[in-house]
């Protein structure tokens, strides 16, 4: 039998064992030391274990660590530099990424007569997609899409990527509640950058609160209720 | 200056790497040894003339050169009864095409370094021995480890190179010019007092087996090596672990028991090949007092005679080590 | 290191509770550590940071990364390369240390990186660059040893995954006895000084300097000293990092 040594939900960090046995199946080997039979935490996480037909899943979602970019992504970025027929964009990762020219714009492009500058500006944010990374080269973006470009208007807020999840919540919850109580929309970048574009500046200013609250809070339970009460008590107080 | 993950090396082809892993699970070596035998050690004491002491060592094909050169200086205040003893390692551009030119980096300065440790933390040099007054002048004792030719185990080989050019060192002559003492580089009127004899085992993982003196590719695949300072008297004189890998407890213990047993085959090598020479010069020192090597001698300055000491509160310099040297008191 | 002078006497015998105890010149027992205390997450502009006390040495340690490698062509296609810096505060000792980097800290910085690179999964980040500095704020005995302990809840901190925390104590042989985390008066006239640092869960040795000199013996008896201490330390990081966590339960 699988001997488990941690709780669902409980906070682990480096070193911490975690269960002992064949019998456990490692949900997140990435952050999931094995040494013989026995299983231990290399991240600072939430343990998450489900028990289904007998079988014992473990992983760990971390709560501390950098964003690593993954195809399909979508990322809040900040132009950083210009190439030829290229833009270089700072998505918070350890590699800058790369949009080229054919991923932006969308009629053909002459360097000679023309200038990326009139598309994109250094200093710009973007919502972009991940369209490839494997490691080996730097991270490819697109704005092609719907909800995709240049940012206009709204607040970005800075967050540790990885409390995203958290933002997002079980089945959007967290983030559809935030939608709702505020009156906010939030275009949520996985590498920890929010857009919030919000009726008044008081709302705008309690969707940073709110955001705030859950990247600071992220491993307690009960999260969803105590952000909201926060935000109706805030709404209360500026009369918002 | 940081110390960073080396990103400049030898691509090792993954079908050598295997290859030697599956011969190392036979026990045997690329090189056809086994896990703890030494490549061919051989010693050349005297081989630069012009240093006062000076030892060619060659491991296989790995070559190092040490010399040792000494002059006077003012001894540290924290230590006004000391000599000085300095050790400085270098590794030469032209010793492989993996080492570029310029100052000393981490490795040369953790080489000196741990050289220095297992020479001073032995007392192989009996630094009080070489005052010549107090808190005033003493000798420094220069100590140069220069690797000619990187072909692995450049540790075990700068350490005998180190040992054994103290070994064969000759204390130059000491002159009083009125109240300035200068050193007389035309004679030498002694050896410089010696009282133990240290080597080093360094112990190399290579895939989960513990081998030593590892040529220059398998060097490249070991990921942890343990420097193991060994005495005479069978003592551990020094530790260090390099590289980026981990070892075991059970490895370590493992690894003392190889060091501390192959020390006795460097020291046996050190004996024959250098403490023949040392016994040597010491013959000459006792029938002729002094060695002339040419040059203008000192005929106007007052010349430190043997035995006769600088003031009477003082030891005498090189030519009192001699005497003590001759009684072997401390070799024991 | 090795200190002329009048030495003082640095264990005495003792009558405690009716027994005849060694004890040293601050009053631990011989394998008595000095008070320990760890604070995580003590920078805000560090992605991860630590501050350790032994006693009177005191140190921080800061992770920035894992980065984008500057200059690019300074990387590693399979992994990420670590760059360590051990440096010590020109106040942090009794005389002012230079604060150009000694050929001591060079080496230090080199034995610090190569203990925190057996635990680094470096592997998870090809081609980036992690950078871990350590301060020594302020110097007394063990610098080394509180320095990779720092570093490690420094990595530990910023979500850079490892296979185990480090944890790291100096033992040493004192007027013949074998001592737990030696102070530096103590390692001053020791005549043996041996930092050892593990990754304690997979039972490794990740640093282990010796300074002096031991019978095979002393060192066996010492190594055992020296994993006694680690644990304990290693208890304490843990603690630490958790109780990071645990405040803002409070407050929630």
């Amino acid at each position: 039998m699988a001997r488990v040594y941690v709780q669902h939900r409980q906070v682990v960090v480096p070193g911490d064992l975690l269960a002992e046995d064949d019998g456990v199946v490692v949900e997140t080997p990435t952050y999931i030391e094995r040494v013989g039979k026995r299983l231990y935490a290399r991240i600072i996480g939430l343990v998450n274990i489900t028990t289904e037909e007998k079988k014992v899943r473990i992983g760990i979602i971390p709560l501390e660590g950098v964003y690593m970019p993954k195809v399909g992504d979508i990322v809040i970025g900040v132009v950083k530099d210009i190439g030829i027929t290229h833009w270089e964009v700072d998505i918070r990762a350890p590699y800058h990424a790369v949009l080229t020219v054919q991923e932006a714009l969308e009629h053909p492009f002459n360097p000679v007569t023309d200038s990326l500058r009139r598309y994109l500006d250094v200093g710009d944010y973007i919502v972009a997609k991940i369209i490839a990374f494997d490691r080996t080269r730097d991270p490819l973006l697109s704005i092609k899409g719907k909800g995709l470009g240049r940012i206009v208007e709204g607040a970005i807020v800075e967050i540790k990527p990885s409390r995203v999840p958290r933002v997002i919540g079980k089945k959007a919850s967290m983030i559809n509640m935030l939608k709702t109580e505020t009156g906010c929309e939030f275009i949520v970048g996985q590498n920890g950058r929010i857009l919030v574009k919000c009726p008044n500046r008081d709302l705008e200013e309690i969707a940073v609160l709110a955001l705030k609250m859950i990247e600071r809070e992220a491993h307690t339970s009960g999260l969803t209720e105590r952000v909201r009460e926060m935000i109706r008590r805030e709404k209360a107080r500026r009369g918002a | 200056m940081v110390s960073i993950t080396p990103w400049e090396q030898p691509v090792m082809p993954k079908l050598k790497r295997h290859t030697i892993a599956s011969l190392l699970a036979k026990g045997v070596r690329i090189d056809g040894r086994k896990l703890e035998q030494f490549r061919p050690v051989d010693i050349t004491p005297g081989y630069i003339e012009r240093a006062e002491g000076s030892a060619l060592v060659k491991i296989g094909n790995t070559m190092v050169v040490a010399g040792v050169k000494m002059d006077l200086a003012e001894p540290f205040p924290d230590t006004p009864n000391e000599g000085i003893l300095v050790v400085n390692a270098e590794f030469m551009p032209i010793a492989s095409p993996y080492i570029e030119p310029g100052p000393p980096d981490e490795n040369a300065i953790e080489l000196a370094r741990i050289i220095d440790r297992s020479l001073r933390e032995m007392r192989v040099i009996p630094l009080d021995k070489l005052v010549i007054e107090p808190g005033k002048i003493v000798w420094r004792i220069y100590v140069d480890v220069y690797v000619l030719n990187h072909d692995g185990n450049v540790t075990d080989a700068a350490m005998l190179a180190a040992m054994a050019a103290l070994m064969a060192a000759r204390m130059p002559g000491l002159v009083k010019e009125g109240d300035e003492y200068k050193v007389d580089r035309t004679r030498y009127v002694g050896l410089l007092p010696v009282n133990h004899r240290v080597v080093s085992v360094t112990i190399s993982k290579i895939e989960n087996r513990l081998v030593v003196d590892p040529n220059y590719e398998e060097e490249t695949i070991a990921d942890v090596r343990l420097f193991i300072a060994v005495s005479e008297d069978g003592r551990i004189a020094g530790l260090q672990k390099m590289g980026t890998g981990a070892l075991t407890l059970a490895e370590i213990d493992k690894a003392i028991n190889i060091a501390i047993n192959l020390s006795k085959y460097l020291l046996n090598v050190l004996e024959e090949k250098v403490g023949k020479y040392r016994a040597e010069l010491e013959k000459v020192f006792a029938e002729k007092k002094e060695i002339v090597i040419g040059g203008v001698p000192h005929t106007t300055s007052e010349v430190v005679v043997e035995g006769q000491p600088v003031e009477s509160s003082v030891e005498g310099v090189g030519t009192v080590a001699v005497e003590n040297e001759g009684g072997k008191s401390r070799e024991e | 290191m090795v200190v002329s002078g009048e030495k003082p006497t640095l264990i005495r015998k003792v009558v405690r509770d009716g027994k005849e105890v060694l004890v040293r010149h601050d009053g631990r027992l011989v394998d008595q550590m000095r008070p320990i205390r760890i604070e995580v997450g003590v920078l805000s502009n560090a992605d991860g940071s630590a501050l350790v006390e032994y006693g009177g040495t005191r140190v921080i340690a800061a992770v920035y990364g894992p980065k984008e490698a500057m200059p690019k062509y300074m990387s590693l296609p399979d992994r990420a390369i670590l760059r360590c810096r051990y440096h010590m505060a020109p106040f942090s000792t009794a005389e002012r240390k230079t604060p150009a980097l000694t050929r001591r800290e060079v080496e230090l910085s080199k034995v610090l990186r190569e203990a925190l690179e057996p635990v680094v999964l470096t592997e998870l980040f090809p081609r980036a660059m992690i950078d871990v500095f350590v301060e020594v704020i302020q110097s007394d005995g063990g610098t080394r040893t509180a320095a990779i302990t720092a570093a490690s809840l420094a990595l530990a901190d910023a979500g850079v995954p490892l296979k185990d925390l480090v944890a790291g104590v100096a033992v040493g042989k004192v007027d013949g006895v074998l001592v737990l985390d030696l102070d530096e008066i103590e390692d001053n006239y020791a005549e043996a000084d041996m930092p050892v640092a593990m990754a304690p869960s997979l039972n490794q040795v990740v640093l282990l300097q010796m300074n002096g000199v031991l019978t095979l013996e002393e060192f066996h008896a010492a190594l055992q000293l020296a994993r006694k201490g680690i644990l304990e330390i290693y208890r304490l990081q843990k603690e630490a990092l958790r109780r990071k966590y645990a405040e803002v339960k409070v407050e929630g």
